[in-house]
Parts: C-alpha cells; sequence; structure tokens
C-alpha cells in the first residue's frame, strides 16, 4: 500500500518523451531497461523522471567539460559540419563572446565555395570586432587557413577561428579537403588547429551519430556546438554522440543574434528534455 | 546484427515454418522490428505508432507468397504501404493563374530555401517559363548576396532588394519589376525562421495576401529527427502549403521525416535537392523514399 506501481502508460509516456526528444531507439531502450532495474527504488513519476535525469547525466561524461585555458598563442579553432546547421553564424556569435573577454580574435573565411559566404562571415567579423582573412571566392580553403594563422602570429592575436564550408560527411572528396585545410594548419602552426568544432543542428535527428562519426573519423572532433535550441528540437541525439565518442558538448546556440550563444549546462539541457 | 531489414524479419519468423498465414502473434513480432527500422529513420514516434497499426490489419491472415519468406512478405507489404502513403504520382508546381505567378520558398534556418529557388529557376527556365529571383531575406548577413550571385551565375534577372527594405514591400515591388522584365514566375526566398516565431510566421502571412502565390514550398532539411512533425504543422496551419520539397538527399540520411511530414499534412512532396549544386534537384520517387525509410 502507498507505493504506485509505475504502469505501462507512464512506462510509455517515458518512452514517447524519450524518443521524440531524438534520443534514438536504443539509447532509449537502455534507458527504459536501467530504469526497470531499478524500479523497486521508484515510487512516483518524480522519482521516475529524477532517475532517468541523472542516467542521462552520467551518459553525458559531462566530467570532462572543464574548460582549460587556451595553451597557444594564437589558439586555433576549426569549425566544421554539415550544410546549414550554422556554422558560421557560430563563429560570429563566439568571436563576439571572446572580444568580451578582451581577446584578440582574427577570423578565417576558408569557406570559398558557398556563394556570398565570405560576404556572410565578413559582416560577422564586423559585428564581433575581429579581424578577417579572405581570399577570392573559389581560392583554395588551406591556403587561407594557412593566411589566417600566419597572420594572426604577425598581429599578436588570441584566438583564430576558422570558418569552413558545409559538406556532407558522406562525400569523401570533402573530407579529404578538409583534412587538407588541417595539414595547412600544421604548417602554419605546429600544433595547431587546437580545437576542432563540430557544429550539429538540434533539429537533425539520428543522421547526426553519422556526422559525428565520420567527421571524427577523418578530423578528430574536440568539441560539439548545438545550435538552433530556440526552436521546438530537444537535441536529444547528442547524449548518444557524447557517449559513443566521448566528445564534449560546449555550446549551444539559441538565436541568430550575436549574443544567443551559451557555454553548455548539462542540468539545464537535460531538464529541458523533460520541459 | 542484421542492418537489413528483411534479414531481420526473417530471423523473427524463423520460427514459422515453412510457408503458412501469417497470424496476429507472429506479425507483431515481426512490426516490432519493422517500427524499430521507422524510428530509427527518424519517423515520428506516433506516426510508427499509427503505420504499424495500418500495415497489421492489411497483413492479418494473409497467405505468405510461395516465392517470399514471411519476412520478406511483410516487408513487401510494408513497403507498398509505405509507398502508397507518400505519394503515388510526381506531383508538380502549381504554376497556375495570371501571370506572372509567384511561388514562395518558407522554412526553418539553413534548411536550403535559397539554394533551392536557384535551382527551381533552371528547372523552369528548361521547361520554357521566364523565372524571376526575389530576396526577401533581409535578416540573415548577405543572405541578399547570396541570391544575386546564383542569379548572376544562372544568367536570371534577380530583383535589387536592399537589407533596409521590407520584406513585403519587396515583394509587391517584384511583380511589377519581373513583369517588366518579361518573367512570368517570381521565385521569393524568404528568410528561415521559427515556426514558433509568431512575428516571422505572419510577415510570410502578408507576403502571400499581397502576392497571392500559386504554391508555397516548404523546403524542409532530409535529415530533420522527431521535429519534423511540429514544424510541417505549422507552416501548412499557418500558412496552407502547397507542397514539400526535400533538400539534403544526397547524404546517408534515412529520411523518415519525409514519412511524418506527408502524414502530418497531407501535402505532397514535390522534388528532392540531391547536392549543392543548382543542377542537383529531382522529383521525388516515393517507393525510393520507403525503401530509403527501411534502410533497403
Ligand atoms: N534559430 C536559430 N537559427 C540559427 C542558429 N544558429 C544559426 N542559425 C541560422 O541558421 C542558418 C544557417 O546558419 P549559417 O551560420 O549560415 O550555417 P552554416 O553552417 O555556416 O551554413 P553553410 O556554410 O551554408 O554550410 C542562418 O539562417 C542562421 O541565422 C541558432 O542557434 N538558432
Ligand atoms: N548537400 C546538399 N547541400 C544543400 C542542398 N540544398 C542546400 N544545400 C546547402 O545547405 C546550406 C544551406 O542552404 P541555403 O540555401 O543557404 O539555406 P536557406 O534555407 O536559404 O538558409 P537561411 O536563409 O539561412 O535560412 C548551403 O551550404 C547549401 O549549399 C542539397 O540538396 N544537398
Ligand atoms: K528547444
Ligand atoms: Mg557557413
Ligand atoms: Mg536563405
Amino acid at each position: 500500500r502507498g507505493k504506485r506501481k509505475i504502469d505501462d502508460d507512464l512506462l510509455e509516456e517515458i518512452e514517447e518523451l524519450l524518443i521524440t526528444s531524438d534520443m534514438g531507439v536504443q539509447t532509449s531502450i537502455d534507458l527504459m531497461d536501467k530504469i526497470k532495474k531499478q524500479s523497486s527504488k521508484i515510487s512516483n513519476a518524480h522519482d521516475l523522471k529524477n532517475i532517468i535525469k541523472s542516467e542521462i547525466y552520467n551518459l553525458m561524461n559531462t566530467d570532462q567539460y572543464i574548460n582549460e585555458p587556451p595553451l597557444s598563442k594564437p589558439h586555433v579553432i576549426m569549425v566544421v559540419g554539415v550544410n546549414g546547421v550554422g556554422k558560421t553564424t557560430t563563429i560570429g556569435k563566439l568571436a563576439a563572446k571572446l572580444k568580451n573577454d578582451n581577446k584578440k580574435v582574427l577570423i578565417a573565411a576558408a569557406d570559398t565555395f558557398r556563394a556570398a559566404a565570405v560576404e556572410q562571415i565578413s559582416l560577422w567579423s564586423q559585428k564581433a570586432g575581429a579581424d578577417i582573412v579572405k581570399h577570392r571566392e573559389n581560392a583554395d580553403p588551406a591556403a587561407v587557413a594557412y593566411d589566417g594563422i600566419e597572420a594572426a602570429i604577425a598581429r599578436g592575436k588570441d584566438y583564430v577561428i576558422i570558418d569552413t564550408a558545409g559538406r556532407l560527411h558522406t562525400k569523401v572528396n570533402l573530407m579529404e579537403e578538409l583534412k587538407k585545410i588541417k595539414r595547412a594548419m600544421g604548417k602554419a602552426m605546429a600544433d595547431a588547429p587546437h580545437e576542432i568544432l563540430l557544429v550539429l543542428d538540434a533539429t537533425t535527428g539520428q543522421n547526426a551519430l553519422s556526422q559525428a562519426r565520420l567527421f571524427h573519423e577523418a578530423i578528430g572532433i574536440t568539441g560539439i556546438a548545438l545550435t538552433k535550441l530556440d526552436g521546438t528540437a530537444k537535441g536529444g541525439v547528442v547524449i548518444s554522440i557524447c557517449n559513443t565518442f566521448e566528445i564534449p558538448l560546449k555550446y549551444i546556440g539559441v538565436g541568430e543574434k550575436i549574443d544567443d550563444l551559451q557555454i553548455f549546462d548539462p542540468k539545464k539541457f537535460i531538464d529541458a528534455l523533460f520541459a | 546484427m542484421f542492418d537489413n531489414l528483411s534479414g531481420r524479419l526473417d530471423a523473427v519468423f524463423k520460427k514459422l515454418k515453412g510457408h503458412g498465414k501469417l497470424t496476429e502473434k507472429n506479425i507483431e513480432e515481426g512490426l516490432k522490428e519493422v517500427r524499430m527500422a521507422l524510428l530509427e529513420a527518424d519517423v515520428h514516434y506516433k506516426v510508427a505508432k499509427q503505420f504499424i497499426a495500418g500495415v497489421k490489419d492489411r497483413a492479418l491472415g494473409q497467405e505468405v507468397m510461395k516465392s517470399l519468406t514471411p519476412g520478406q512478405q511483410v516487408v513487401k507489404i510494408v513497403n507498398d504501404e509505405l509507398t502508397e502513403l507518400m505519394g503515388s504520382s510526381h506531383e508538380a508546381l502549381n504554376l497556375e493563374g495570371t501571370k506572372p505567378v509567384s511561388v514562395m520558398m518558407i522554412g526553418l534556418q539553413g534548411a536550403g530555401k535559397t539554394t533551392t529557388a536557384g535551382k527551381l529557376a533552371i528547372y523552369l527556365r528548361k521547361k520554357g517559363e521566364k523565372p524571376y529571383l526575389v530576396p526577401a531575406d533581409v535578416y540573415r548577413p548577405a543572405a541578399i548576396d547570396q541570391l544575386k550571385k546564383l542569379g548572376q551565375q544562372l544568367e536570371i534577372p534577380v530583383y535589387p532588394s536592399e537589407t533596409n527594405m521590407d520584406p513585403v514591400d519587396i515583394c509587391r515591388k517584384a511583380q511589377v519589376a519581373a513583369q517588366k522584365a518579361g518573367c512570368n514566375t517570381l521565385l521569393i526566398d524568404t528568410a528561415g525562421r521559427l515556426h514558433i516565431d509568431e512575428e516571422l510566421m505572419g510577415e510570410l502571412l502578408r507576403i502571400r495576401d499581397v502576392v497571392k502565390p500559386s504554391d508555397i514550398l516548404l523546403i524542409a532539411d532530409a535529415m530533420t529527427g522527431q521535429d519534423a512533425v511540429n514544424i510541417a504543422k505549422s507552416f501548412d496551419d499557418a500558412l496552407n502549403i502547397g507542397g514539400v520539397i526535400l533538400s539534403k538527399m544526397d547524404g546517408d540520411a534515412r529520411g523518415g521525416a519525409a514519412l511524418s511530414i506527408k502524414s502530418i499534412t497531407g501535402k505532397p512532396i514535390k522534388f528532392i535537392g540531391v547536392g549543392e549544386k543548382l543542377n542537383e534537384l529531382e522529383p521525388f520517387h516515393p517507393d525510393r523514399m520507403a525503401s530509403s525509410i527501411l534502410g533497403m
């Protein structure tokens, strides 16, 4: 008496919640199994939610999210991802954030492919108050990245952020190009890039796993930025990604304005899944 | 593990010796696998549930065909049902009305609207129409430049929008300008916006009421997850869309969003985008989409 049994309806409700937040079938099933094993400890829906939340927290390997101070000057950040996820916008926001911390920032416009990509990142660099290095359209992106780092060294910048063209992870030639851009950075500065940020769109479903896998295999991802969390999508697929590849989620995008970038907060993120 | 759905189903049905009728029990076992496949492909939770219920009714009591294993038979039923749901024949753009007519591209940020406007411009020119591109995104940095560049590349006229203009005004003036330029079809590229952004959704309504478009196309990313139903429903409820174009189908996304969008709006998927280049637009094929969703 007194103990409410967790009935099938409640469990189905939870399953629906997990799956509709894009957490993926397998991850959702695994979570449900863990909950069922702990069912003796769980007496009501509230406890149930808290247990799921802490299980998700564990899955995300959040202990690795301590922000280390940059070790190199300049600190080189390469930004990659599939088409239209928000790379360029995230760079604009990140540059502004760094400027607010009194850092000197230079952006390299290494998307020389998409129409008006250079104009777009130039406008962002102006807004953020960052220098920009750009070549003409259709120039070699590796050369832009190289020149960007060289210029940043010469000008004593703290950060270099390199925008790259959107590309689907399945396109072998475009992924080879990315490797070449990365190698060029290493030639300009021995251990560059120091960070490779993969931008993922929260609206994306299970395909984000494949994106993370193939970008990681090709160039080694060191962090994730999850954009467009201001919509109704929950971005639950990053939970499997952080768990599978042990890559930390670093930033979230919550709008199109310059200050719409936040440092990832796992508690807030997980609470939002259940909001 | 069997990646292939047929293989997975055959494993489920291996208890069913020889050929026989599909019974309630073995069907249910098999449909669990189908449900997994649909969810892995990003079909919405509720849409998958509804779909499975429909397939179950249809499969119950069917004789297993001599040439097929029970697993193959269920896959066939599922595949047929999915193809039918996805729409049977290719639906063209609606260009009816007094010329010049207008077609609006709408959708979330980064979905592929601007690129698709360029793609449709070539497509229409090949069909003997005279397209006119209209940049109505005054918000995103260099969005107008992007469409102007595409127009230059294609040698298709572009309305000279400026960022300080009002999008509704741009569209009104572009209708006049298009006619003067001897063009018969305006392709209006609107700014990306969230379906929950009331102000910007209101702007789309105002554009629609001024230009009275012959078609309104929701451009949706093939990689979209469970949220596809909310997105599609909101845009359709607000604007009564004429159809959908699914972009970025050239990757490895299974494209379950297509089924979600189709079943929630009932609107046809008219084209798919299969690359960044402006000739990479194809008519939609329901059977191929069904196979892709099932991972076959
Ligand atoms: N609502 C919302 N929109 C965003 C966010 N981040 C970016 N966007 C929008 O998404 C669209 C695409 O952003 P971009 O920065 O151009 O994306 P990209 O990855 O550089 O695109 P490509 O270079 O074409 O591959 C733009 O309309 C942005 O304004 C976000 O956090 N929230
Ligand atoms: N691989 C691939 N990329 C595409 C396809 N369609 C568009 N893109 C790319 O997706 C990115 C975004 O496309 P845009 O046309 O700028 O998208 P949009 O909806 O106009 O974006 P906003 O105006 O910022 O909302 C660009 O990098 C395009 O090149 C496609 O079918 N396949
Ligand atoms: K959200
Ligand atoms: Mg970009
Ligand atoms: Mg656009």
